[in-house]
């Protein structure tokens, strides 16, 4: 393989690993904020263990979603030298902001988070609590703004030539708020507070199915289930205002993700199906008229296809679609459980089936799957372009990185992974069956003084 | 000299990653000293002394990477593709170093044990040789072509005078280390630290003259302006000063002052090392002409003057809350549930 389809492999393959942590950490920050904050409110003691039970899931966590993420920081040197000269002056802005203010914010007040329980008082916890949750928040801003700088770059200009040249800074402001930041940042957050909740919803249906620790299950499904409802809703909403802004800004993308080659009126919108790439058409179950009304509002709009660009700009085509779609019908799955779930647990009755209870302790796989395939439909969409319309994906690679070198250290980081990986559910499955601690019903140290009202 | 963006910039990418030696230093010396102990309560209490900050500093880094990028994208560019292995190598070793922490006392058997602390420690020492050994080079020079691309090999970087540098980091981090250790602990720990911490400091001393013998002999250009501008010998001799006091502040019994010194130390040697060096970040041997310097690798002046206000803004609020929480885990180590 040459050294373009081995950076490209490493980066996905590193990428991929890492985001099965950050959306945990930012879900689960999430759904900490809530259980201490209930537990401030109502006194009621149950709330503290499970904040203190989930922490310790939270740290796990946290740990490989660190140890991952400088993994990426550095690629784009190792990797992607010519793409960094390039973007440095608009990109680097947005990651020294994350350091700055994401980074530390959520590792200094993690240390209190984990480690301060009989330190300081409930407040100064709860306060920790949740600046670590805003912490995760905001490193999630500012990877995605430059994410979405690349896929609809704005406030800049390009300077110099050949070789020599760059995209320069403009307008700060135009290059935070760029055309897809905000739409494409709220659609990620969502997916982040599914995967936080789901997993909360999976162990405590477990622990209902086991029989164990009912009280603490109960009280856990209660949070679990009405985040993951809203957020799967959410997910929807913000999912549907991100196509539209694709259909808009990046219109051949869409067309990739709908297998649209001819630009069209009256646009048909695939349910469920494949794209046929020798005929270039979709077979499938299609909608008439639907894409043209979900992408501008309008059942007679004219949608842009693959056929506006000439083929080596265009993206691949059946897995942007297959990506896509997937993320689409998990989702659309997420929201039914998640209802299904909510309706029986108001209901009182969701004890008594099994059934559900078994379908919910393997939803927590569906937020980290349709996030993932999200994620590989916006990137694997964008191609040709490392930055959409400017700059072409082998135009940003280290000119002194041979293949070799690339297949070495992938070699090592796909062992590496697969340790981590394995290490992180044997651990996470000791938790579980651990189980949340008896003597956290009882606050120890300063948390057992009453806060001061 | 006027001090323009750049130059502040050029401050500001070496307080980051002063802060990172200071701060991480400690840590990876808590690491490489860690398999001297046998005993398990003792090896927990080592890890617990770094266990709320070691993340915090470990972003010092992070940040100072960040920082790299966005003022200097070109030497970012050029060191991050040109030292590739090596830094494949930091890499894997610092996500052992990190998960290591995390997963060593979640379990309790012995080979469980004994296996993430063989890489809690190689991790850290690793880390410690490589990060000094990128160092080296960078005062040593490498070969840049008239791109701006690095045209050196991965063995090329490993030669006697950065691999002295990298063993002279392990050694100070060893020092610094074992000296927060003594801080942090009590008991029979504490005195085993004592005695390690003296063995340390000795180690380091050698390690530093010989270094400083050899960047007098052999890397003239690291020397040049303190040569030409007598009145910067202050900081060469703040240095030395810096060094004597930890043993003597530490024979008197005062860690808190040694550890001050210790700190002192490294932030004078990085100053040492940022005032030879300026105004390059990337001394080209042997085409000094093809040199990365903070003007020919620097972002625009726009975004300095953006970022320098990110950082005006952020940097002063870590500090307080770094200080906060160092303030809060103040004193002894204790065992308690929480802890890793």
């Amino acid at each position: 393989m040459d050294v373009l389809t081995l950076s490209r492999i490493q980066f996905g393959a590193t990428a991929a690993f890492h985001y099965l942590y950050p959306p945990l950490s930012i879900g689960l920050g999430l759904l900490l904020v809530i259980m201490e904050g209930a537990w401030l409110k109502t006194g009621n003691t149950l709330y503290h263990q499970m904040a203190r039970f989930w922490t310790r899931v939270f740290a796990l966590t946290f740990a490989i979603g660190v140890a991952t993420g400088i993994v990426m920081e550095f690629e784009f040197g190792t990797n992607w030298a010519a793409y960094s000269r390039f973007v440095g002056d608009v990109f680097g802005s947005a990651l020294a902001a994350e350091g700055i203010f994401a980074f530390f914010l959520e590792s200094g007040f993690l240390a209190v988070l984990l480690f301060g329980w009989d330190k300081v008082s409930r407040k100064m916890h709860f306060f920790s609590t949740c600046m670590v949750c805003l912490g995760a928040h905001f490193s999630a801003v500012w990877i995605i703004v430059a994410n979405s700088w690349m896929q609809t770059p704005a406030g800049y200009h390009i300077v110099g030539e050949g070789l020599h040249a760059r995209a320069e800074i403009t307008n700060f402001w135009q290059l935070v708020f760029n055309p897809s930041s905000m739409e494409r940042l709220s659609h990620t957050v969502c997916g982040a507070w599914c995967t936080g909740a789901f997993l909360v919803v999976s162990v405590s249906a477990w622990y209902l199915l086991k029989g164990k620790h009912l009280e603490f299950a109960r009280k856990s499904l209660k949070v679990g289930l009405t985040v993951a409802l809203l957020a799967s809703l959410l997910q929807a909403v913000t999912g549907h205002i991100s196509a539209q802004g694709v259909a808009k800004n990046q219109p051949v993308k869409l067309a990739a993700f709908e297998g649209l080659y001819e630009t069209t009126s009256n646009a048909p919108l695939t349910v469920i199906g494949w794209v046929d790439e020798q005929n270039q058409k979709v077979v499938g179950l299609q909608l008439p008229d639907m894409l043209s009304f979900m992408a501008f509002n309008s059942f007679h709009a004219t949608v842009t296809g693959l056929d506006s660009v000439p083929p080596e700009d265009r993206p691949p085509v059946q897995a942007s679609f297959m990506f896509f779609h997937g993320m689409i019908g998990i989702g659309f799955t997420m929201i039914a459980i998640a209802a299904l779930g909510f309706l029986y647990f108001r209901h009182g009755s969701l004890h008594e089936r099994r059934w559900l209870l078994w379908i919910l302790v393997f939803s927590v796989l569906l937020p980290q799957m349709a996030n993932q395939l999200g994620w590989f439909a916006a990137e694997v969409g964008r191609q040709p372009w490392i930055v959409y319309g400017v700059l072409r994906t082998p135009e940003g690679l280290s000119a002194v990185v041979k293949a070799n070198v690339v297949l070495s250290s992938l070699i090592l980081f796909t062992l590496i992974y697969f340790l981590l990986f394995a290490v992180f559910i044997y651990l996470l499955n000791d938790k579980i069956q651990h189980g949340p601690h008896e003597d956290d019903l009882i606050p120890s140290g300063k948390l057992a003084l009453p806060t001061r009202n | 000299m006027h001090p323009d963006l750049n130059t502040i910039w050029f401050v500001l990418v070496g307080v980051l990653f002063t802060g990172y030696a200071m701060l991480d230093g400690f840590d990876l010396g808590i690491g490489a000293l860690h398999l001297f102990t046998k005993d398990d309560t003792e090896r927990r209490i080592l890890i617990n002394s770094i266990g709320p900050v070691w993340d915090g500093n470990e972003v010092w880094l992070v940040t100072g990477g960040g920082a790299l990028f966005a003022a200097f994208p070109n030497v970012y560019a050029t060191v991050f593709s040109g030292f590739y292995l090596a830094l494949m190598l930091l890499l894997a070793a610092l996500i052992f170093r990190a998960v290591a922490i995390e997963f060593r006392s979640k379990r309790p058997e012995h080979w469980w044990r004994q296996t993430w602390d063989v890489g809690f420690a190689a991790g850290s020492i690793v880390s410690s040789l490589l990060i000094g050994t990128a160092l080296g080079n960078i005062a040593w020079g490498v070969p840049v072509d008239a791109n701006g691309e690095f045209a050196g090999t991965f063995l090329g970087l490993l030669t006697p005078y950065p691999l002295l540098v990298g063993v002279t980091t392990v050694a100070l981090f060893m020092m610094h280390g074992a000296i927060y250790g003594v801080m942090k602990t009590e008991g029979a720990l504490h005195d085993k630290l004592r005695v390690w911490a003296m063995r340390c400091i000795i180690f380091f001393v050698i390690c530093a003259v010989t270094l400083t013998m050899a960047t007098l002999l052999y890397v003239p250009h690291m020397s040049e302006r303190v040569r030409n501008n007598p009145w910067l010998f202050t900081v060469a001799l703040a240095n030395m000063l810096a060094i004597a006091n930890i043993p003597r502040e530490f024979h008197h019994g005062n860690d808190g002052k040694a550890f001050l010194s210790s700190c002192a130390a490294i932030i004078t040697l990085m100053a040492l090392f940022a005032l030879n060096i300026f105004p390059n970040l990337v001394y080209s041997l042997p085409n000094p002409e093809n040199s990365l310097n903070i003007y020919n690798a620097a972002s625009s002046s726009k975004t300095l003057g953006i970022m320098l206000v990110i950082a005006c803004i952020g940097v002063p609020v870590v500090i307080a809350y770094t200080v906060c929480i160092y303030w809060i885990f103040r004193g002894k180590v204790k065992i308690d549930r929480m802890s890793y």
